[in-house]
């Protein structure tokens, strides 16, 4: 087997073998809780909490699935997807690493500097929280300053202003159309800024739409 | 001691914490190994390990005031386990709002026993468990089906996976324009802050500058959007922004 083939089916056999021990340790805690405590909830209560959340999420995770996949690859998205975060973290440092590497995303560069970006920004926000969580007393208070708020609350606009301009001035051909259609939508519907996550795909599909236009008109 | 803070509950969190480190440092060693293979040089691989770990402290910051914001109601290490693990505050308090409000508590309150404690947890897991599901039964056709493509046309391959990170981007510049004069003012400060980095790698050849520059570009524009926010008129703000 060819050094490329095997390194393919190695992440897939040990990424799937990961996100199974994932799947067992996020079931292990509220089991463990359970157990503990000494007290399991109302399958009742659990199913009625569940119907407030869990159609859309079900969907909105399955749709985050089939949207970042291709461009995180096959190590991002398997240690992404357990470690979560994906849209405000993991998928801008995966882009910003690829960008900075010069490398395709889609091509066998991309996912190892794809992956190693993902795995990075992982540990550093697996100790920053474990950090604020036993330097609580000490923390909370700036952390939650009045006067700090504009920032973390303006933390999406501060990452995506600054990724924008790199793709888009090298994209700015492909970039017009889904941008128009999103400022647009989220002009006229601005509660739509709670449902971002799902808009993402329906930018895609207008990008992509766009792309195969242009490239059949050799344009791009 | 509260049952929410108890020390099962930390050591819990911190069995997570280092499931997570254990997978991600073996996902960094594979990588990196076959970065070596491939002729990646040492000296990417430790700039995009360095530019990377900068870049995540914003957001991680950002996801421990998320962190805080549920400790109120559930303590410390429910909502550290949570955010740890596919995990989102985005989700993750809307999830525990709801689960409360089903059994007719409010996440404004902490919550009151070790049985509602224990309905919120399931609820939060279960709500968001489906990429676990997910991943391991399609992903290797997702991939397999792009790298079809790659093959068959790989100038339309790179153009199918450039369009969707434009997709992606667009949705959240979107969300950005239209979400009032602070976002705006953030977003364009933001980009200069970029563009200016941009000038200074491409014409003054500052190389180090290109793998700090979103990290630096993200501080300025967050660190103006505090002076923005104590000039603009505050019905110029969101209504929430204080708070």
């Amino acid at each position: 087997m060819n050094p490329e083939k095997e390194y393919g089916v190695q992440v897939h056999a040990y990424g799937r073998a990961w996100m199974l021990a994932a799947l067992a340790v996020m079931l292990l805690v509220p089991v463990s809780m359970c157990i503990y405590f000494g007290v399991w909830p109302s399958p009742l209560d659990v199913a009625a909490g569940l119907l407030g959340v869990a159609p859309i999420y079900w969907v909105v995770c399955s749709i985050e699935v089939f949207t970042y996949a291709p461009m995180l690859g096959s190590g991002g998205t398997y240690l992404a997807f357990v470690t979560g975060n994906i849209t405000n973290l993991k998928a801008p440092a995966a882009i910003n690493a690829m960008e900075a590497a010069k490398v395709k995303p889609g091509s066998e560069e991309g996912e190892v500097i794809s992956t190693i970006a993902i795995a990075t920004t992982s540990i550093v926000t697996t100790i920053i929280l474990a950090a604020g969580v036993f330097l609580f007393v000490q923390m909370e208070p700036i952390l939650s300053a009045r006067a700090l708020k504009p920032a973390f609350k303006m933390i999406l606009p501060a990452l995506f202003g600054g990724l924008s301009v790199v793709y888009i001035s090298k994209n700015w051909k492909l970039a017009i159309a889904p941008l128009a259609v999103m400022i647009a939508l989220f002009i006229a519907v601005p509660s739509l800024a709670s449902s971002v996550s799902v808009l993402v795909p329906v930018g895609a599909i207008i990008a992509i739409g766009t792309a195969r236009l242009l490239y059949k008109k050799g344009l791009v | 001691m509260d049952f929410k803070n108890s020390l099962f509950m930390y050591l819990l969190g911190i069995l997570v914490g280092a499931f997570v480190i254990a997978q991600s440092l073996y996902f960094l060693v594979k990588a990196v190994r076959r970065g070596r293979q491939l002729g990646i040089s040492g000296a990417v691989i430790r700039r995009t390990i360095t530019s990377s770990a900068v870049f995540a402290v914003l957001p991680s910051v950002s996801i421990l005031l998320g962190l805080i914001t549920l400790s109120n109601t559930l303590g410390l290490p429910l909502p550290w386990i949570r955010l740890s693990v596919l995990g989102a505050v985005t989700y993750e308090l809307p999830a525990a709002t709801v689960a409360l409000n089903a059994i007719g508590e409010s996440i404004a309150a902490p919550v009151s026993s070790p049985a509602a404690f224990n309905t919120v947890a399931w609820v939060m897991t279960l709500g968001c468990i489906t990429p676990l599901i997910i991943i391991p039964l399609f992903l290797k056709k997702i991939l397999g089906g792009v790298n079809n493509l790659r093959k068959k046309d790989s100038h339309w391959g790179d153009l199918f996976l450039t369009a969707m990170f434009l997709g992606m981007i667009s949705a959240f510049l979107g969300m950005g324009i239209s979400d009032g004069l602070l976002s705006i003012l953030t977003l364009l400060t933001s980009a200069a802050l970029m563009g200016i980095c941009g000038i200074f790698v491409k014409v003054k050849k500052v190389k180090w500058l290109e793998n700090f520059a979103l990290p630096i570009s993200m501080l300025g524009a967050m660190a103006l959007a505090i002076l923005y926010a104590n000039l603009l008129p505050a019905h110029l703000l969101p209504a929430a922004l204080w708070d």
